[in-house]
């Protein structure tokens, strides 16, 4: 019993953090078209700007200005990067995501060298809770993702912003003759999607505490993933993915037979699921009309 | 303030060597019906792309009641006061029909509260996006499309869906209002029913309107101006009486 619940919170939180960053592959991906496969070393900066940051001993301060860099990182790389091929073929596109992401990669090794860095942020501990072992830090990770997501639902569907921001993704031109600035638009979606990985690199170090060039790689494949099972371009859908996802490697981790198998599994998931929902499981339905 | 809401002066655009349009002129005065009529691929919905700046001119330039509109970004341009509507629909088609037209009151500056207010849901917010929802009915009310507001645009048919795009591009308000065929694919009645509301419209928010249409009988009811383009060159102008009675006009259309 004891044992289901500290996995169950456990799963719930590393679900939250894929929740966090596949919603920025799924926001920038339903709005600017493409798949920004940087996003996941965007996580990587993040968490080397908290490193360098925690020489102020203030790790409130360390994140805050982890979370600002990250947001000038990922505007600047859409506007030097993406900006000038909007309107090339999506092929363009996303060889050069690929490339800005080995690029941020390598940048990393050069700086701060290819061994693993520690870096303590908080230490938060431990409580019982109805008998069982819970870090607080998941409990932290899982507070903040809710609340992260519930905001950005509300921003979403409520804000004069938002409602632009549905526009742009449903028909980008129509949208920009409406009045809408769409560049702007996508600017303050690569914000938010590079605030939401600075956050998520946080987590990361909340989780174990060391920091390394690629240790966005595979938090982000895995987002990606996610995204793609909750369906591209649905932000509730990068939720769902997200917390599945969490769930299911946290519970194959526990058994040990199927532990060392855990990341075929997660991704055999993706696979199942599009055979049977090309879409996954929020994505709109496209019909190809003849 | 310039006499005329529009006028172009020798707007003209190649693709390749195709001169889509060359050498337009038009002059639209306050409160006109102003009809661009031509046969297929005359360059109608070009020169819709021009003054919506989707294209850059090759040639000729514009202005909106006297400012230089040339080199703006399609956003700006219908910040500036021009707004339209598509010959083939384009609604936001998973929003519904209320937020379409919202969509459209983005940049009105009566309605803008800062991001901070809206995340943090403060009164003007509420205030802000109740006084939008209103002023977005009012303009359904227009076009009677008021019951079905909360349905999906996609669910629509075809005839609202094409009024929708009309009350969504009167929302952005604008100077000049471009409708690209409003009339295509409507019966007879509810023809009849769209030139009365574009009348009314007219009247109502004093505005200037140039329509592409191919319906003769619309453009000779409502129209006072016609130009008529014929591969992407002006064939005629005038008051439309006289358009419509010049043998090169009939001869494009009907052919011989």
């Amino acid at each position: 019993m004891e044992e289901i619940l500290s996995t169950l919170i456990n799963g719930l939180s590393l679900g939250g953090i894929y929740a966090m960053i596949a919603l920025g592959y799924t926001m920038v991906y339903g709005i600017a078209k493409m798949l920004n496969f940087a996003h996941g070393d965007i996580i990587m900066v993040g968490g080397y700007l908290i490193y360098v940051f925690m020489a102020t001993k203030n790790p409130l301060i360390a994140i805050l200005l982890a979370v600002v860099g990250c947001v000038i990182l990922g505007v600047t790389i859409e506007k030097i990067a993406y900006k000038p091929l909007r309107g090339a073929s999506p092929l363009a596109v996303l060889i050069t995501a690929i490339g800005v992401s080995y690029m941020l990669q390598s940048l990393a090794q050069i700086i701060f060298g290819s061994a693993t860095q520690m870096v303590t942020v908080y230490e938060f501990g431990a409580v019982k809770l109805m008998g069982a072992t819970v870090q607080i830090s998941s409990l932290v990770t899982l507070g903040v993702t809710v609340a992260v997501m519930l905001a950005l639902t509300l921003f979403v569907k409520f804000t004069r912003l938002g409602r632009a921001m549905i526009a742009v993704s449903e028909d980008r031109d129509a949208a920009q003759l409406m009045g809408i600035n769409v560049n702007g638009i996508i600017t303050i979606t690569f914000a938010i999607g590079s605030a939401l990985a600075a956050l998520a690199g946080l987590f990361y170090l909340l989780k174990a505490p060391a920091v390394s060039g690629t240790m966005g790689a595979m938090p982000g494949i895995k987002a990606f993933t996610a995204a793609v099972i909750g369906g591209i371009g649905s932000i509730p859908g990068a939720m769902l993915g997200g917390i599945l996802l969490g769930m299911v490697e946290c519970i194959s981790y526990k058994i040990t037979a199927i532990a060392p198998y855990t990341d075929a599994i997660e991704f055999s998931i993706l696979i199942l699921i599009l055979l049977v929902r090309p879409t996954g499981f929020l994505g709109k339905k496209r019909r190809e009309k003849v | 303030m310039s006499e005329y809401v529009l006028e172009t002066k020798n707007l003209g655009i190649s693709f390749g060597g195709l001169k889509a349009a060359q050498d337009v002129n038009i002059r639209i005065k306050k409160n006109q019906l102003y009809g661009l009529i031509g046969p297929n691929g005359a360059g109608k919905t070009t020169i819709f792309n021009l003054l919506t700046c989707v294209y850059k001119p090759t040639t000729g330039t514009f202005y909106l009641d006297g400012e230089e509109m040339k080199g703006q970004t399609p956003h700006r341009i219908n910040q500036k006061g021009i707004a339209r509507t598509f010959q083939n629909i384009r609604l936001f088609n998973n929003m519904t029909v209320v937020r379409n037209v919202m969509v459209g009151l983005h940049n009105n500056p009566e309605y803008k509260c800062s991001v901070l207010e809206s995340v943090l849901r403060l009164p003007r917010h509420f205030k802000m996006e109740k006084a939008m929802r209103e002023r977005a009915k009012e303009l359904l009310r227009i076009f009677d499309l008021e019951q079905e507001r909360n349905s999906l645009a996609c669910n629509l048919p075809y005839g609202k869906q094409r009024k929708l795009e009309i009350a969504r591009a009167l929302a952005t308000n604008p100077k000049l209002l471009l409708l690209d065929e409003p009339a295509a694919g409507m019966n007879p009645h509810e023809t009849e029913d769209l030139a009365r509301t574009i009348r009314f419209i007219r009247d109502h928010f004093d505005m200037t309107i140039l329509l592409i249409e191919h319906d003769m009988g619309f453009v000779s009811e409502l129209c006072d101006e016609l130009t008529v383009l014929s591969f992407g060159t002006v064939l005629a102008q005038g008051d439309t009486k006289d358009v419509l009675q010049d043998p090169e006009v009939i001869k494009a259309y009907i052919g011989g």
